[in-house]
């Protein structure tokens, strides 16, 4: 079983990379999880104690206001990892994540990661470079949305 | 580079720079600001051009404005351009009616590089009006299926409502033999589909760096980080292209309205290789 996930894991461009071992040292924190269309992964104020890797499907990263509704700030699909909360205190969720189709993931238990980041500073430091690249990423793709890069109303 | 002469079907062989006449056949609005213009020669005389050519479309009194060829190069006799209303030339194509004439000269420029492409995996990325030009290559395409290796195609939109040719993509997307993704900068309501830029559906494809060719269209800050985008997968920027866009006035290489620096957008572009440009996109006021 935990082979398993090992290889799932393994195949996950989030670990790209990573050491044999520290592959090993991560598959102690996660589990296989699915949702159905229109379940939450989780929601807006919850404590963030699971950072999720989507191996197929797609969510929604959405927030509501009242009057206005809900509204979608992005959506993910396989590759990619949802939940950043669980690196930076107070580890509360700011928004709600819903899966749009069903959607495989593996998610990691939080503490037991950041319990392992403490441990082993290199495992950590990894961890947080994996990290950063993609939180750089969604702030360069959030500054082009701000840009109104196609021109619709120049 | 092609001198002017060797360019396909200007439509006044004797002076490029006298407009025929076309009868506007339809005006369709495609969202709030923009429509689509269905043109005839009210002599019948075919109208061909390469994907990726525009023509200086303009009204008596009024002025003319370079505009994308956007229909289908299979069907010679009807002229469509696709046109987001902006300013004043384009507000008054906006309100021409069936039955009217409109000035128009061309095609004029280089187009979408689909002989190149032949025998290759295919990328076309593309952003708001920026659809307009590359729908003829898409049809081009489409129509010589087996040419081509992968191909797909990556549309951002503002929102729901800046969505061009609707029907077109229900087509599009049931083809098991091209992708094509749709994405929103924002998603209102009931949208089940991408949220995200354009960027970002650009890391999701597994693309095939050395055998694949890839052509992007829209407002050009957003080429920049498209072009950049396909360079962090590995895409040689020579295997990219891009249309540009310039203030034009003649279309034909002679008033110097459309200079980027050693180059004539009208002439020598729209369509450039990336590679061959790529010092000129950051220079400010270029
Ligand atoms: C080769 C080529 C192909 C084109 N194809 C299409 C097409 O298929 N469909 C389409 O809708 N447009 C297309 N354009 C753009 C179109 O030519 C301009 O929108 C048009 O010239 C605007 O003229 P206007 O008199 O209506 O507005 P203007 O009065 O000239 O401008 C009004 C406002 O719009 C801004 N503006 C004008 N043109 C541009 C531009 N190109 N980029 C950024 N801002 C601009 C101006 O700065 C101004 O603020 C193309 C341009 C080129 C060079
Ligand atoms: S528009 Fe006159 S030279 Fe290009």
């Amino acid at each position: 079983m935990k082979h398993d996930l090992s290889a799932k894991l393994a195949g996950h461009p989030f670990v790209q990379g990573l050491s044999e071992d520290h592959i090993k040292f991560l598959t102690g924190c996660i589990a296989n999880v699915k949702f159905m269309p229109g379940e939450y992964v989780f929601r807006e104020g919850e404590p963030a104690d699971l950072l999720f890797l989507l191996r197929s499907g797609q969510v929604a990263v959405q927030v509501y206001g009242p009057g206005r509704g809900v509204t979608t700030l992005s959506t993910m699909g396989a590759g990619e990892i949802v939940g950043w909360s669980w690196a930076v205190p107070p580890y509360i969720s700011h928004f709600d994540v819903v899966a749009q189709q069903m959607t495989l993931a593996l998610s990691v238990d939080a503490k037991c990661l950041r319990a392992k980041c403490e441990t082993d500073p290199e495992f950590g430091y990894q961890m947080l470079a994996r990290m950063v690249k993609v939180i750089e990423r969604r702030l360069t793709a959030t500054r082009i949305q701000l840009l109104d890069m196609y021109g619709s109303h120049r | 580079m092609a001198h002017i002469a060797e360019l396909p079907n200007v439509l006044n062989d004797s002076d490029p720079m006298i407009p025929r006449l076309m009868r506007v056949v339809k005006n369709r609005p495609e969202t709030s600001n923009t429509f689509t213009l269905t043109l005839e020669d009210p002599d019948r005389i075919p109208f061909k051009f390469e994907p990726g050519q525009f023509n200086m479309v303009g009204i008596a009194g009024v002025g003319e404005v370079p505009v994308s060829v956007c229909g289908d190069p299979d069907s010679p006799m009807l002229v469509v351009h696709t046109i987001r209303a902006v300013g004043a030339i384009t507000d008054a194509l906006r309100r021409v009616v069936p039955g009217q004439f409109v000035m128009v000269r061309g095609p004029y420029g280089h187009g979408w590089p689909l002989r190149e492409a032949e025998g290759h995996d295919v990328v076309i990325v593309c952003g708001g009006i920026g659809l307009a030009p590359m729908r003829p290559a898409v049809y081009r395409l489409l129509q010589a299926r087996d040419r081509y290796g992968k191909c797909a195609m990556l549309y951002g939109t503002r929102t729901e409502k800046d969505i061009l040719f609707k029907r077109e993509f229900m087509r599009w997307r049931t083809r098991k033999d091209f992708r094509f993704e749709l994405t929103l900068d924002r998603g209102r309501g009931v949208w089940r589909g991408n949220v995200g830029v354009v960027t970002d559906l650009i890391s999701r494809l597994d693309v095939d760096a050395p055998n694949t060719i890839a052509m992007v269209c829209g407002y050009e800050m957003m080429m920049r980080f498209i072009v950049s985008s396909l360079i962090a997968q590995k895409l040689d920027p020579s295997r990219i292209f891009i249309s540009m866009e310039r203030n034009m006035k003649c279309g034909v290489g002679l008033c110097g309205h459309c200079q980027l620096r050693g180059t004539f957008v009208c002439r020598s572009g729209p369509v450039y290789r990336y590679s061959d440009i790529a010092s000129l996109l950051p220079v400010r006021e270029l």
